[in-house]
């Protein structure tokens, strides 16, 4: 069974076409991973499927890194 | 003040036949037909069940993963075609030329895979399941966007969107735009992608398609009597036009020059052509007034002969109607018997096989036409190519609305 930063790093490498080795923790899904503002709705829309929850918009914004998508998941689970 | 002139420096293709330009042609030269049963849906309740497909595409040779997740599969055929005709140009963006080189691509229908997935995802789900990307994957011009942001291009940036003549108006539009000095050069072309449970199920309704599901690569059969509708194609075709001086000046290659485009509509029905082929007529006599030339001096045309009982012999009578004596010499073809109907692609798509007719000095064949529709009384190049003089081509596009489109090439 994976951990979800595991799961999560899967997800952000698909989502923006990344290779999982080059993101780390404090990546920036904007600055670091090329992301633009459509890419990080739909990566967000990609976390609630795999993690089976509802991301409300507010908290959605504040998801800007791996670090914080992970603790998200953990606070929610 | 005599005319810019406007030549054919690139063409790139997607067809049922092959995913490059050289293989689709050598298909098209061989007779081959494109057609094969739907596979990547259930059929069952349909009234029609094979298609034209494109076969075996792999986006990956033209762009990233990511970014071929947020462009409709038309999107990713016309890019794919527009690439290689850029490439097939060998035009450079610079500086100094990027604001006057313009794209014009458009599809008939658009993105309808992606509009047919997100609907299910937002009644499964509800608003927050459809994607950011639907609405900018999908639309029509955005091939043409796509390609500016890719390579630069500032000029002019559109996609005319008229059924299946889409792809011819926005070769002419193109013609026109580069003539008046609006730009030097111009990307232009169709795309299309509907052979999805939408596309078949609504062509299929309004009882245009072939149901010849016992056998269809002799489904497409132009002009034959047994002739039982069309057969849904997909893929794309995109032509580099360029000012002749300005290509000359680059040592361009130049294939040949577009010296004709005329227009009309039928005003007369929503899908069907009035039994004299007026409508097709007038945009035939218009683009040969355009050119210059008189009738009798076109030695092929491909036709839009796309396999209708009635539109195939609106068309012949339309040609007979402007060629007069002439009728019996011109060589006319339908290569929608090899590739079935790319609605939007489709003009494109024959646009730049009247460019290689001219290149190679070949006609390309009708296949199928086995028992010939006693109304129809023209030369249509039936099972094999012909090798032949080809100065001047016409390519024809009607389509729904009753939109008329006609294209002449010349050898330069």
């Amino acid at each position: 069974m994976s951990t979800i930063e595991e799961r999560v790093k899967k997800i952000v490498a698909e989502q923006l076409g990344v290779k999982e080795e080059e993101i780390q923790n404090s990546s920036s899904f904007v600055e670091d991973l090329g992301a633009d503002s459509l890419d990080t709705v739909e990566l967000v829309m990609a976390l609630e499927e795999e993690f089976e929850t509802e991301i409300p918009d507010e908290e959605a914004e504040k998801i800007t890194t791996v670090q914080e998508a992970v603790d998200y998941v953990n606070a929610h689970q | 003040m005599s005319r810019r002139r406007v030549v054919v420096t690139g063409m790139g293709l997607v067809t049922p036949l092959a995913n490059n330009l050289e293989d689709s042609w050598k298909g098209i030269l061989a007779g081959q037909s494109g057609m094969a049963p739907i596979e990547n849906f259930d059929v069952t309740g349909f009234s029609t069940h094979f298609a034209a497909q494109v076969k075996g595409f792999n986006v990956e040779d033209y762009m990233s993963k990511k970014d071929a997740r947020k462009m409709d599969t038309f999107i990713q055929y016309g890019m794919a075609a527009a690439i290689q005709a850029i490439e097939n140009s060998g035009l450079e963006t610079t500086e100094q030329n990027a604001d006057r080189i313009g794209a014009a691509i458009g599809s008939g229908i658009g993105g309808l895979p992606m509009i047919e997935h997100n609907h299910d995802a937002l009644n499964k789900g509800g608003p927050r399941k459809v994607s950011p990307f639907f609405v900018p994957g999908s639309i029509i011009n955005m091939i043409s966007g796509n390609l500016a942001i890719r390579y630069g291009f500032k000029g002019p940036n559109i996609a005319i969107t008229t059924a299946c003549t889409t792809g011819t108006h926005n070769i002419g539009y193109s013609a026109r735009t580069i003539a008046y000095g609006d730009a030097d050069v111009m990307i232009c072309g169709g795309a299309e992608c509907a052979s999805t449970p939408l596309g078949v199920a609504g062509f299929g309704a309004a009882r245009a398609l072939s149901t010849r599901n016992d056998d269809p690569k002799a489904a497409s059969r132009p002009w034959d009597k047994d002739r039982d509708g069309f057969v849904l194609g997909d893929g794309a075709g995109v032509l580099v036009l360029e000012e002749y001086e300005h290509a000359k000046a680059r040592g361009a290659t130049i294939y040949a020059e577009l010296t004709g485009f005329g227009m009309s509509d039928d005003a007369h029905h929503m899908t069907l052509p009035p039994a004299d082929g007026s409508g097709a007529a007038a945009s035939m006599r218009n683009a040969i007034k355009d050119s210059g030339l008189n009738p009798e001096q076109i030695n092929y045309i491909n036709a839009h002969g796309t396999s209708t009982p009635a539109g195939d012999v609106a068309e012949s009578k339309a040609v007979e109607a402007i060629m007069g004596a002439a009728a019996k010499q011109v060589a006319v073809s339908s290569t929608k018997s090899m590739i079935g109907h790319l609605l939007g692609a489709a003009g494109a798509v024959e646009a730049v096989f009247c460019v290689l007719a001219i290149r190679d000095q070949v006609a390309p064949p009708t296949i199928n036409l086995d028992n010939l529709d006693e109304n129809c009384t023209l030369d249509y190049v039936p099972h094999e190519a012909r090798q032949m003089e080809i100065k001047h081509t016409l390519s024809n596009s009607f389509g729904f609305g009753g939109t008329n489109g006609s294209l002449i090439f010349s050898k330069v």
